[in-house]
């Protein structure tokens, strides 16, 4: 049967629009939902005190601090590592079987559920190298976890950079160092960053791998070697363990707040950097 | 022009993997001198550009074969700088390739390589390259613009700026009009004609006619083999090869 072309474009339209619409809704059901259940438990107490009572009471203050530290020791491990490594495969390597292995590799390891990288740095990090239920090891599970998808969204940036810049930048005399320095980076940084606010996005949103290796104490970490609790491992043993309800919506709506306004500053940050190029 | 020789070139073979690109070419360029080298599309004339500044190196299967002299010196000898042969031998695209950054950067780009960090400097080396472009009065209000912005003939002369930024010997321009209207290809012809003077030029011309107008001297290339070489009127008005003939009165090609 031959459907009149005018037809089927509007069939076509049609069927695009609801797939969109249908999406969206259910996304936005979900965070209208949680923000409602929790934005009235958020006030001021809620964001500068400690929990009481395994956070029956009290506010969320040390998870809000010991989501931003885990996070922060797993950035600073992942990223000058990942985009060096992603450099690595772009402009010092060829395409080749060492290359295809590599990037076989980091696919694969992007795709591992995150409760195994918890074992691991629970075995490696907590017990072998003896660092305990820590901030550090913590940070450190999360940046082996997302450093497969750091490398894999650098890489991907570095090579979309047209090859007729770095012709030129070698032909204006530039070394290979100055060319990737002055010519390539500041094509990819915005790809780069992308890779890297999802890479935060993961750390902020990840709870098991956290759980086995930071542990999940309820006072203030006060170094990195202090044993700590997330925000979102704090929300999970609200849930499930039935604490409390009320302070668990609060914690998600935050959670929310939180990963919005990083995608916003992140954001900000690299049109800032990128403004004066185009 | 004089008659010292600049570039001599002797028995050069180019192979990308196992295909040869170019045959056996001998050919002197001569000090002030705009030597154009014309023939139809893949005959090697790139590839040869490419290879008085090195760039083919960029490509990993490239192999080259017989001597490049610059000034008496082989540009492959082990104690050549490579970023101090490509400043002396700049190179402008065949389509423009103005970097994503600013117009005063884009020709600071190569002085600052070189580690120029003096702003009054760069702006006296900025403003002398624009000026030697024929571009300094249609951008100099808008220097911290993005280069993109610029048209199409205006970017290829930012490129030529670029070039003279550096303070370079030898320019080579690979079909620098391709793609540009005739009044852009006309102020550029301008530029090289002005040029000359204190650069050697080799140009890949869009056509013969280019050519013609504005070169001292012309090879003909066919087949990554040069056929002819001579001055511009003796080869156009008195060709000695049949296939140079040929292609002149448009043949093929």
């Amino acid at each position: 049967m031959r459907i009149n072309p005018k037809v089927s474009e509007k069939i076509a339209k049609v069927l695009i629009w609801a797939a969109a619409l249908f999406v969206l809704t259910v996304l936005f059901a979900i965070i209208i939902y949680i923000l409602y259940k929790g934005l009235p438990m958020i006030n001021w107490s809620f964001l500068t005190e400690i929990p009481r009572n395994m956070g029956r009471d009290g506010g969320i203050a040390s998870a809000i601090v010991g989501t931003l530290l885990v996070t922060t020791v797993a950035l600073v491990l992942a990223v000058p590592f990942g985009i060096g490594t992603a450099f690595y495969l772009a402009e010092y390597t060829r395409e080749g079987i060492v290359r295809r292995i590599i990037r076989f590799s980091a696919e694969s390891l992007a795709g591992i559920p995150s409760i195994v990288y918890g074992l691991f740095g629970f075995i490696f990090f907590v017990m072998y190298l003896n660092l305990g239920w820590s901030v550090l090891s913590g940070g450190l599970t999360l940046a082996v976890m997302i450093l497969p998808t750091v490398i894999r969204t650098s890489e991907e940036a570095i090579r979309a950079v047209p090859d007729s810049y770095r012709e030129v930048s070698f032909s204006l005399g530039g070394t290979k160092w100055q060319t990737i320095i002055k010519a390539v980076f500041p094509s990819a940084i915005q790809g780069i960053s992308n890779g890297i606010i999802l890479g935060i996005g993961r750390c902020v949103a990840e709870t098991a791998a956290v759980m086995l290796t930071a542990g999940g104490a309820l006072r203030m970490a006060s170094s990195l070697f202090s044993p700590t609790r997330t925000m979102a491992v704090h929300f999970y043993i609200l849930a499930r363990e039935g604490i409390s309800m009320n302070n668990a919506y609060g914690t998600a709506a935050l959670l929310i707040i939180l990963i919005f306004i990083i995608n916003v500053v992140a954001n900000a940050l690299v049109n800032r950097f990128t403004a004066k190029n185009k | 022009m004089s008659e010292h020789v600049k570039i001599k070139i002797e028995d050069l073979n180019i192979f990308f993997e196992k295909k040869q690109v170019v045959h056996g070419l001998t050919l002197d360029v001569r000090a002030n001198e705009i030597l154009s080298i014309f023939g139809p599309a893949g005959s090697g004339i790139t590839t040869l550009l490419r290879s008085l500044n090195r760039l083919n190196e960029l490509i990993p299967t490239s192999r080259i074969e017989g001597s490049i002299l610059l000034d008496d010196k082989s540009i492959y000898d082990s104690d050549v700088s490579l970023t101090e042969l490509r400043r002396k031998v700049g190179m402008v695209f065949d389509v423009p390739t103005p970097l994503p950054m600013s117009i005063f950067d884009n020709i600071a780009y190569g002085p600052r390589l070189k580690g120029e960090k003096n702003r009054k400097v760069l702006g006296e080396i900025v403003e002398k390259a624009l000026q030697e472009a024929a571009l300094w009065d249609e951008v100099k209000n808008r220097l911290k613009a993005s280069a993109l912005s610029l048209s199409g003939g205006q970017q290829q002369r930012l490129c030529i700026a670029r070039v003279l930024a550096l303070d370079p010997d030898v320019i080579l321009l690979d079909r620098p009009c391709s793609g540009l209207d005739p009044i852009s290809t006309s102020k550029i012809e301008d530029s090289l004609t002005q040029l000359k003077d204190r650069f050697t030029i080799i140009l890949a011309p869009h056509n013969t006619q280019q050519a013609g107008r504005v070169s001292n001297r012309v090879a003909f290339m066919l087949m990554g083999e040069l056929i002819e070489e001579g001055f511009s009127d003796d080869v156009f008005y008195n060709p000695k090869d049949h296939r140079t003939n040929d292609y002149i009165t448009g043949r093929f090609g």
